[in-house]
């Protein structure tokens, strides 16, 4: 696969719930045993002006994570974008996902190794 | 795509496994028999492909080495934690007799058949109960404060149950035609991410934000959902009663109530009385010799003249009247007497007139702005719908409070309209959790289904729902008054854990009687003082079926795992053993009989595994009260006594409680009990959710036990400070009750006067016999809440509003 090629994971955190499906869907599906997971969920809790408390949850796929090679290969989509209850990643070629970020904000992008 | 022998199968879930509510369709993948994947159904219109932590967890789950997979017998002292495998056989033939003796020697009503929360056992388990002649069928929440309280307010205001439209009743979901993204969707009281409450999907609202819906938010929390919402009220627990008479309040004053449908299909132009102490519906008997008292009364301003409103016929007596919406009257009766009358919309407006937003802002804590402001967004969506959660449950006054909010819809012809809060019945008709006891597999005769416990302390209780009420059995259990309880079947449930307030006296009540069984799928600390438990089947080892709300669909045994039996099957035998003549073999009989409103067999139904209802049936949408589709008679207008939206509540009335809404205090608040607040300075708000567990299960399931090792209190920086706390350390939450240590989660999302803990936790890895039983003494909550506190209609009980005070642990 050329570099220009190179697959990868759209987030778009203003919708991830926090609801871990991504983190088990992942376990599941690559066989992980607990605490191990290809994703894992950060939370962040910032007090913003006004009193009101925001939440945000960032979905991140750590050093396990392999994109789920042997699904895509198939044409499937990756086990925790399948499953994400909030449809909140995308997988696909970097350079398309690139051009989404241009649409929609607080999204990120990501890159596996 | 399929693996070498991997076979793919459809299926839907509902409980053991997820726990949950159920709805999702899935793709179970299979090899030698054993599940290796659970995946979502992408043509599934419930889910679509997606699917939760617990379920893609189910393959821990079912093979657990902690699970339950032979029927046990006690043989050690109860709690001590000694058991024997035994086979079904022997299981069966012993509790056989154990029940049968009781039944000789006190009457079947002696044994009382305890279930969890909703889900794929209450036609099994109230089949049980009247088989063996029990009319004491229970869930035991204090108050039966989930979900039965919005029912049974919902059943009596617009005689149908109404939910959020999300296009659930719609192949094609979003883009079906007659379908209308609503613009604005009021969530009261729930962390919806986090759950699948009351057949719903979670996670529709994130598709419906993503369409252009903007949310409203009302939570003493500041949920995920509540930062993303154009308006946030952080109310205080248990207020909200108050908020939305506040919500009404505003939109009397500022014209924002849908006249034309108030006047149409409610009952607001029907006359009460009000020269007697209690005030009271006009009836036609009051003003005519031999007149119905199921008839109303309303007044023709054209010939100033009394008109009846005619129940049967769905008329008014006299031909093309527009009734007086609002005035005083004088009116002769029958008895000669003179009687003066209100409308019931005058009233309904003298009502809120108290409420004003300044006012409501002290009960509540919410800016009086803010109130106006999101009583103006609720009342001008186009369509605009409304989901609430377990807290207007959660609270004695929950009766005036589910009211109130159910008013919400109703004032603004928000309901069965598309995008608002349709009318929701199981698909096709089809009762698989039956509410009343009419609506069960078997039925008891009515001798003996008036010693059902609680039936004559609270006409809601006898009239709305079949189950016993949980404080006057506990009561009972150790009263024996007016009859002795001897035994207990417990299934789908973990009182010790999660449903008992109290639950030290549930554990004395269970330890008291004289045999009981538990059914579960893992040793729990309900289980550990049982005297028989049986191993249950998940919903992939079971065949059932599900109608709440929509799609009807099949849940099909895929495996096997070891002895495991599913509820049902274990109940059948039972049945067939407690009941001559008992009228079902099998469970194919048993679901082919249930499924004949829907004119389909069970294997029709496994064959296409879900169907959701055709346009122009009464369990589809839209409108439904202008076509005649709801009542039996075929006529426009709904399934209350006077066939009309009631307002002002004849079942109320009849029940001899307040037919208008109105805000009471919880019983332990700043307000309520000024001498406790000074010891117990912060309010203790109880069930946090955390999506990888469904109340007291997953905890053994390493997948979702990581997601949060411990139980944790949530508490204000501000507050943390005060008391010197710092994030994950231990803290003792306590107050005259009980006391629980856990770990405090210092975060800005709680109200610096208010705590929020999370119930249903045990520590599965902990050791299990008494006095430990897993750890439970140390972290239940519901040690600080009490039982025996239930609303004036035996519904509703103090579970999120109770008082605590919080302190570094020691050690
Ligand atoms: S892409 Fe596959 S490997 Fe990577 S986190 Fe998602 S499920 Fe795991
Ligand atoms: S599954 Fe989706 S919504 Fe849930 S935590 Fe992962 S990324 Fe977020
Ligand atoms: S909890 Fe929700 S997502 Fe999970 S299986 Fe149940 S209905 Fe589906």
């Amino acid at each position: 696969m050329s570099k220009s090629n190179k697959n990868g994971m759209l987030i778009d955190y203003e919708y991830c719930t926090g609801c871990f499906s991504c983190t088990v869907a992942c376990c599941q599906e690559n066989g992980w045993e607990a605490p191990l997971s290809g994703m894992k969920v950060m939370e962040i809790v910032q007090d913003l002006p006004k009193d009101k408390a925001y939440l945000t949850f960032l979905p991140f796929p750590t050093e396990l994570c392999v994109l789920c090679n042997h699904r895509t290969r198939q044409g499937l989509d990756p086990a925790c974008v399948k499953h994400c209850m909030a449809n909140c990643l995308t997988y696909g070629p970097l350079k398309e996902l690139a051009g989404e970020l241009e649409k929609k904000p607080r999204m990120v992008l990501w890159s596996p190794r | 795509m399929k693996e070498d022998g991997v076979k793919i199968i459809k299926t839907t879930t509902w409980s053991p496994g997820p726990g949950c509510h159920g709805g999702c369709g899935i793709l179970v993948h299979v090899k030698d028999d054993k599940v290796i994947k659970v995946e979502g159904d992408p043509d599934h219109p419930w889910n679509q492909g997606r699917l939760c932590s617990r379920c893609l967890s189910m393959t821990q789950y079912m093979y657990h080495k902690d699970r339950l997979r032979k029927p046990l017998k006690r043989i050690g002292e109860r709690g001590q934690g000694k058991f024997e495998e035994i086979s079904w056989d022997e299981a069966f033939d012993l509790i056989e007799q154990k029940m049968k003796k009781i039944r000789e020697d006190h009457g079947p009503e002696s044994v009382i058949f305890h279930q969890g929360t909703g889900r794929d056992i209450g036609g099994w388990i109230s089949m049980l109960a009247y088989a063996y002649g029990s009319p004491n069928w229970m869930f035991g929440l204090s108050g039966i404060s989930c979900y039965t309280p919005r029912l049974m307010m919902m059943s009596i205001t617009q005689g149908d149950f109404a939910v959020v439209d999300a296009s659930q009743w719609h192949e094609k979901r979003y883009d079906d035609p007659e379908y209308k993204i609503p613009e604005t969707v009021t969530i009261w009281g729930q962390n919806l991410p986090a759950t699948c409450p009351d057949g719903f999907f979670g996670h529709w609202y994130i598709d419906l934000m993503k369409r252009g819906t903007e949310v409203l938010v009302i939570d003493p929390r500041c949920t995920w959902i509540a930062s993303r919402a154009k308006l946030w009220l952080q109310l205080r627990p248990g207020t909200d009663a108050a908020l939305a008479l506040g919500f009404i309040h505003v939109m009397i004053k500022e014209d924002l109530i849908n006249m034309a449908f108030v006047e149409r299909w409610t009952n607001s132009p029907f006359l009460v009385r009000t020269d007697q102490e209690k005030k009271r519906l006009l009836r036609e008997s009051d003003l005519i010799k031999n007149g119905l008292d199921t008839n109303f009364i309303a007044h023709d301003p054209v010939s100033d003249s009394f008109v009846v409103w005619d129940s049967d016929h769905q008329t008014y007596k006299k031909k093309n009247i527009t009734p007086s919406m609002e005035g005083d009257f004088t009116l002769a009766l029958a008895d000669g007497s003179t009687a003066t009358a209100k409308t019931v919309w005058t009233l309904y407006k003298e009502n809120a007139e108290q409420y004003t937003p300044e006012a409501v802002s002290k009960i509540t804590w919410v800016p009086a702005d803010k109130i106006r402001k999101a009583a103006r967004i609720y009342a001008k969506s186009q369509p605009s719908a409304l989901h609430w959660g377990l807290p207007i449950d959660t609270i004695p006054s929950t009766v005036p409070t589910s009211q109130a909010i159910n008013h919400l819809w109703c004032l603004t012809g928000n309901l069965d309209n598309p995008g608002g809060n349709a009318i929701a019945r199981y698909a096709y008709d089809v009762v698989t959790y039956p509410y009343h006891s009419g609506g069960a597999i078997l039925s008891l005769p009515p001798e003996v289904m008036d010693k059902r416990i609680g039936i004559h302390d609270y006409g809601a209780i006898k009239d709305f729902r079949a189950w016993a009420q949980p404080d006057k059995v506990l009561e009972q259990i150790s009263s024996d008054d007016p009859y002795p309880i001897k035994g207990m079947w417990i299934q789908t449930a973990n009182p010790i854990a999660c449903t008992g307030m109290e639950p030290k006296k549930w554990r004395d009540a269970i330890k008291k009687l004289d045999f009981t069984v538990c059914v579960d799928l893992f040793m729990t600390p309900t289980a550990m003082l049982c005297d028989v438990i049986l191993p249950a089947a998940t919903f992939l080892e079971k065949d059932s079926l599900k109608a709440w709300w929509v799609p009807l669909q099949a849940i099909k045994r895929v495996v096997e795992v070891d002895d495991c039996k599913s509820d049902i099957e274990i109940n059948l035998e039972l049945c067939k053993r407690f009941m001559k003549d008992f009228p079902y073999d099998n469970t194919q009989e048993l679901f082919d009989t249930l499924l004949k409103s829907a004119g389909i067999t069970y294997q029709e139904l496994t064959d296409n595994t879900w169907m959701i209802p055709p346009k122009g049936h009464p369990s589809k949408p839209y409108f439904r009260y202008e076509k005649g589709l709801l009542r039996q008679d075929k006529k426009p207008g709904f399934r209350t006594p006077s066939g009309k939206i009631e307002l002002y509540s004849s079942w109320l009335e009849k029940w001899e409680l307040e037919p208008l809404p109105y805000h009471e205090e919880p019983p332990y608040s700043p307000v309520s009990t000024p001498d406790l607040f000074a010891d117990y300075p912060l309010i203790l708000c109880t069930g946090r959710r955390m999506g990888p567990f469904f109340h007291s299960e997953h905890r053994q399931i390493p997948w979702l036990r990581e997601q949060q090792r411990d139980p944790v209190l949530e508490i204000h920086p501000d507050t943390a400070e005060k008391y010197g706390i710092a994030h994950g350390e231990k803290v003792c939450v306590e107050n005259w009750l009980g006391k629980i240590t856990v770990k405090a989660l210092v975060t800005p999302v709680i109200h610096p006067d208010i705590v929020m803990a999370e119930h249903g936790w045990w520590f599965p890895e902990k050791e299990g016999k008494e006095p430990n039983l897993f750890g439970v003494w140390d972290v239940n909550v519901n040690q600080l809440i009490p039982m025996g506190h239930e609303g004036k209609a035996g519904l509703g009980a103090p579970i999120k509003s109770m008082l605590c005070k919080v302190y570094k642990a020691k050690g």
